[in-house]
């Protein structure tokens, strides 16, 4: 049985379900991956028949594999991804520096360099039932910007320095939303009003580098919501950030979420990020999802022993003078990801079975695990 | 009210450290004392320009740090922590205050003084790329110090060999150059180098900020090893408060070039005074998505002001959420002041803050 | 482990096949080994001095007591034959040896830059070019000065006796062209390397002490560039009897601030590097941190500019001699032949076409070259 054929499952079973269960059988499906994985397939499509309620989720993103062809070789840098976000949901991704999330965004809007950059035979990426992997360059300028917006994590260099914020933000207003120049100009004052922007009538006519850093972030999300997105993709909105400043960012995406019920995928590597503002997370190791879950799932019952190595090695405020656990080793290269379990050098649970590849295994309640020693 | 000065002879038994670590010997002088050590740079225009204005970068800090202690120094980008860290050492002249390192007046040092300092106070930078010279070998740029300072002899690669083994790497990496490590070996090149010269204070200039979480506590906890076997005293600057409250005795929270509290770690991160760093710790996200419904949060307003021109009064006063701000705040500048708590090394360790209003209790979860 | 010692025990075999194989053809082992550039270099110059060897023997042995100018020629040929040689074997045995630990960035740069081919063949053109200049005693059929009879060898078309013909005064082409070779790259190394030198110290200098210095060193750049080289060329050699030492000497002196500017703005950015700081901290004197810090990282975009410029300083010696200004009769120089031919191009167009084409060739190959580099010493471009 291959991956589709459960995805299938699960979508005739979701059918007849009940509407009451509120994790996604659909991802839970989608996640168990790779076609050898029979069993797990099959139990992840009996999980889905019997907790499915979504037919079709905003985002759909099956077996994503991004390589890049460079000079020393073949970087697998998103090697296999699958998930799914829902409507009006904020699901993180995190995972260590280099591990694929960037890539993985940038790969949903078709915006990753060709070459190097390929995505492989396979991969697939739906938004609202269209397949974006192969669709016309025209259409997905349509909806980049429009119904899937993104913020990137330096907010002066996705500023242009040479226009007004206001004429930015009016441009993208014209574009998608053919407004003429007097109303997109009212119009980007009213949304710099709304992301908080102390006196827009103002600050409409300023240049990026007379604004602070929170505040060129709060110009960048005024753009990405002025065509009101039903996807926001934020690719570390807040690290370049001081934490006070953070702590607006995160209140006012929080907002808008509430208010424009839109689904934000936010990406990071800030792991008390997540915590504060997440429903549910997928945590990333050497360009494969490992673990995925509610972030209570997560953060109170890892399964991985990545999260659990995650967690462990965060100080935490409150509990000081403990030895921090620590992961031995660094994260490997994409050029070489190792056999097997990609994490097995660096995992104090390896043993036998480690060096044979793993399957993201789905545990039930919506979460799915890659490790040998879970589940089974 | 006592500031934190030196002079009078100890008084009290020294408390158990609350923290588990190696009880600090508060009874002796300090290692380091600092007093109202300012920082301005000039703003000018052109090569021969003229002086325009003056960012007031460090603008009077005070602080004593006994041997084998870690003071934590915390703060907002652009508060003054690296500049405060770098004037310690002179590798930027202050423009004022005094500065003491085991009695001796460090301003004061002439050229041959201050090579002689700097074998005993060392830096640790926080950028593992910058902080390594490209076109130099492992083995190369650890043997170039020891032979600057005579030091390693008889052999010296036996002595570099040794460096990198005491950071946790090993005898194959010293042909190395610094492209072929990863972030978190780098930052232990650096920490190896700083060591060569077997100093005494390290200023650890967020020596982990730019590593990711797992390697992050590598380094942790190799800095606490290494204060642990070699008795080094460490200055932590990091904007990552759960950090700092993990490695730190004490912690200092600056804003705008001030130290507007200083306390022992538990106590600032129990009993928060001041009402800046009060909004700072409910800013830290958490890691515990149970709890994050529950706890309530101060979210400042604003950005940080320009050290070119800063508030009149208290600094922190246009963006301070406390309900008791009044014309004094805006008028006149809070000193660094406290009650010096007894039975925890004399006079001279307790809580300060630089506030009108302090807060007293916990502050809120 | 028995795996390991087959392993190297093969390898080592291995080295001796290349060993023996680059005894009687140095350069051979590199290129089996599919490393073209290095291996046909060493190939090329060592094929070409033997036959150098070989054809003009009994000049060669003329030279033992010749003069100076021809000894030289001799001594270049004995080192340029022994390094060749004394490379390839000594490279044959590493390349099969261990692994070797510690790449530095230069060694990835010359990885980088022998992936290039047109950089790797300019850089052949280059060699081989200076390689002539210097054996030019040896290797020219002619006295370049030598007249011939003036009534029957004028203007005598490309053949046997004259391989590119006879110029007004019936002198041999092609030796006036190879001793050219002499002045025009001469001429491009000596002053690019004076003004390399000097910008590259002041440029540190200025960009490291900041403050006063930095002023006076930045004003004395601004001065010298903006006065025009022509004029001041054109105004010493009215002055003083022009020589080749004299154009030398006013090019090498006012090409400076270029390098001179480049490197300031190196080290600007270099000093706020914390390894910089780093230093300063461990006690390093200013000038050890100056010459072992901060010029070999500032040195990259200065080599590029190097190259670059000895290209345009042939140019603008040509420019110089061809109007007269440079090198001065009856010294041969690419400039003055292009100037000798253009009024009979249509009759004899052998005179200017040559030493044109010349000139043409070696700057190209110090354009590529220079492109190669800039790519090479690029750490943006590296993984
Ligand atoms: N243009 C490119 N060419 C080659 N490799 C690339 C390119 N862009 C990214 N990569 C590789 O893809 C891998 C994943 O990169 P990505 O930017 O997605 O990481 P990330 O998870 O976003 O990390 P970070 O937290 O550092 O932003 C990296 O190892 C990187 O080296
Ligand atoms: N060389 C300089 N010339 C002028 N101003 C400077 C200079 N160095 C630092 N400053 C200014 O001094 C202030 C304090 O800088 P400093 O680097 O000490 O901050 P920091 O607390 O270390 O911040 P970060 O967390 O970003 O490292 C900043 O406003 C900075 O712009
Ligand atoms: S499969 Fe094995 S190596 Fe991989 S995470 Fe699980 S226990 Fe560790
Ligand atoms: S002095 Fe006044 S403004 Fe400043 S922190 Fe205290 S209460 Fe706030
Ligand atoms: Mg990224
Ligand atoms: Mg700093």
């Amino acid at each position: 049985m291959t991956q589709h054929e459960a995805a299938g499952a699960a979508k005739s079973a979701a059918k007849s379900a009940a509407k009451s269960a509120a994790s996604s059988a659909a991802t839970a499906a989608a996640n168990s991956a790779a076609p050898s994985a029979a069993q797990s397939a099959a139990r992840s499509a009996a999980n889905s028949a019997a907790q499915s309620t979504e037919v079709e989720p905003l985002l759909a993103v099956r077996d994503l594999r991004a390589w890049f062809l460079t000079d020393q070789g073949v970087a697998k840098a998103v090697d296999g991804i699958s998930f799914a976000v829902r409507e009006g949901e904020t699901l993180g991704i995190v995972g260590e520096s280099g591990c694929g999330k960037t890539v993985t965004s940038l790969a949903i809007l078709g915006l990753l360099p060709n070459p190097p950059a390929r995505l492989m035979d396979g991969s697939s990426v739906s938004f609202r039932g269209q397949e974006l992997v192969g669709a016309e360059e025209k259409r997905l300028r349509a909806l980049r910007g429009n119904e899937i917006s993104m913020i990137f994590q330096e907010p002066m260099s996705s500023l242009n320095p040479v226009f007004t914020v206001g004429d930015q933000i009016a441009e993208t207003l014209r574009l998608h939303r053919r407004m003429d120049r007097k109303a997109a100009h009212g119009e980007a004052v009213r949304l710099l009003d709304e992301v908080g922007i102390p006196e827009p009538g103002r600050r409409v006519d300023e240049y990026p580098h007379q604004l602070s850093g929170g505040m060129r972030q709060r110009v960048m999300i005024a753009m990405a919501i002025a065509c009101a997105p039903k996807l926001l993709i934020a690719d570390e909105p807040t690290t370049a950030l001081d934490v006070t400043i953070q702590a607006q960012i995160l209140e006012l995406l929080a907002e808008l979420r509430r208010a424009h019920g839109m689904a934000v995928m936010l990406i990071t590597h800030d792991l008390g990020v997540v915590a504060e503002v997440c429903d549910r997370v997928i945590v990333m190791y050497a360009g494969q999802i490992v673990e995925s879950g509610t972030v209570e799932d997560i953060f109170v019952r890892p399964a991985h022993p990545y999260t659990r190595g995650l967690l462990a090695s965060l100080p935490s405020v409150g509990t000081p003078g403990r030895r921090l656990a620590s992961i031995p080793g660094t994260v490997p290269s994409p050029l070489h990801w190792p056999e097997g379990c990609r994490f097995r050098a660096r995992c104090p649970s390896a043993g036998e079975g480690c060096e044979r590849a793993q399957e993201l295994v789905a545990l039930g309640d919506g979460r799915a695990a890659r490790c040998w020693r879970v589940g089974t | 009210m006592t500031r934190p000065v030196r002079g009078d002879a100890p008084r009290a038994e020294p408390a158990p450290p609350p923290t588990g670590r190696a009880a600090i010997d508060r009874n002796g002088p300090p290692l380091l004392e600092v007093r109202d050590l300012a920082k301005h740079f000039p703003v000018r225009r052109g090569s021969f320009g003229r002086v325009r204005a003056h960012v007031r970068a460090v603008d009077g800090v005070s602080f004593d740090l006994w041997r084998g202690e870690t003071l934590g120094l915390v703060g907002e980008s652009g508060c003054g922590k690296s500049t405060t860290g770098r004037a310690l050492l002179r590798l930027i002249e202050p423009t004022g205050g005094d500065v003491r390192f085991d009695g001796q007046d460090v301003r004061a040092l002439d050229r041959t003084g201050l090579r002689a300092l700097r074998r005993r106070m060392q830096i640790v930078f926080q950028d593992p790329v910058g902080s390594l010279n490209p076109r130099l070998s492992v083995g190369a740029m650890l043997e170039e110090v020891l032979t600057v300072h005579g030091l390693g002899l008889p052999n010296r690669r036996d002595r570099a060999v040794e460096l990198l083994e005491r950071v946790g790497l090993s005898a194959d990496h010293i042909d190395r150059y610094p492209h072929e490590f990863s972030g978190g070996q780098r930052q232990r090149l650096g920490i190896a180098r700083a060591l060569s010269v077997e100093p005494d204070f390290l200023v650890l200039d967020e020596p982990v900020s730019a590593l990711d979480v797992s390697v992050q506590a590598q380094v942790i906890n190799l800095l606490q090893d290494l204060q642990a076997e070699l008795g080094l005293t460490y200055l932590f600057i990091a904007h990552d408060l759960a950090v700092v409250e993990h490695v730190s005795d004490r912690v200092a929270v600056m804003y705008l070039g001030r130290i507007v509290e200083l306390a022992e770690a538990s106590a600032l991160y129990a009993e928060a005074r001041h009402p800046y760093t009060r909004s700072l710790l409910s800013a830290v996200p958490r890691p515990d998505p149970v709890g994050r419904a529950s706890r309530s949060r101060i979210v400042l307003e604003g950005d940080v002001p320009s050290p070119i021109d800063p508030p009149s009064g208290c600094p922190f006063h246009p963006r301070c959420p406390h309900p008791a701000k009044d014309a004094s705040c805006r008028g006149i500048v809070p000193g660094l002041e406290g009650r010096a708590e007894s039975g925890r090394g004399g006079e001279r360790v307790g809580h300060f803050v630089a506030c009108h209003h302090p807060y007293h209790g916990t502050p809120a979860p | 482990m028995a795996d390991t010692m087959a392993a190297s025990t093969t390898a080592r075999a291995r080295a001796r096949g290349g060993r023996r194989l680059s005894a009687f053809l140095p350069g051979a082992p590199q290129l089996a080994a599919g490393r073209w550039g290095a291996g046909g270099l060493a190939l090329l110059v060592w094929l070409g001095c033997l036959w150098v060897l070989v054809a003009r023997l009994a000049r060669v042995v003329e030279a033992l007591g010749g003069s100076w100018d021809e000894r030289l020629a001799l001594a270049t040929l004995v080192a340029a034959l022994a390094t060749v040689w004394g490379w390839s074997w000594w490279d044959a045995g590493r390349a099969e040896g261990p692994r070797r630990v510690g790449v530095s960035q230069w060694d990835l740069a010359v990885r980088a830059f022998s992936k290039n081919r047109t950089a790797v063949a300019g850089l052949m053109v280059i060699v081989v070019l200076y390689l002539i200049a210097l054996l030019t005693p040896l290797l020219a059929p002619h006295d370049p000065a030598l007249q011939g009879d003036l009534i029957s060898e004028r203007y005598v078309g490309l053949s046997g006796a004259h391989p590119l013909g006879t110029d007004q005064f019936a002198r041999d082409v092609l030796s006036r062209l190879l001793y050219g070779a002499r002045i025009s790259l001469l001429i491009g190394f000596v002053s690019v390397g004076i003004s390399v030198t000097i910008g590259t110290l002041l440029g540190a200098i200025a960009g490291f002490m900041g403050g006063i210095l930095d002023g006076i060193i930045m004003r004395v750049v601004d001065m010298v560039i903006s006065f025009p080289q022509l004029v001041l060329l054109i105004t010493i050699i009215a002055l003083f009897e022009p020589s080749i030492f004299l154009i030398v000497a006013v090019l090498g002196l006012t090409l400076w601030p270029g390098t001179a500017r480049i490197v300031r703005g190196e080290v600007l950015t270099l000093r706020e590097r914390e390894f910089v700081q780093a230093a300063t901290a461990l006690g390093y004197s200013k000038r050890r941190i100056i010459l072992r810090h901060l010029i070999p990282n500032a040195l990259a975009p200065v080599i590029v500019a190097a190259t670059l410029g000895i290209g345009n300083t042939i140019v603008l010696e040509a420019g110089l001699s061809f109007l007269g200004l440079g090198v001065q009769p009856p010294t041969p120089s690419w400039g003055t032949m292009v100037a000798d031919g253009r009024n009979v191009l249509l009759n004899a167009w052998w005179l200017s076409t040559f030493p044109g084409l010349a000139i043409v060739f070696t700057v190209l190959s110090f354009n590529l070259v220079g492109d190669g580099l800039r790519d090479a010493l690029d750490p943006r471009l590296r993984s």
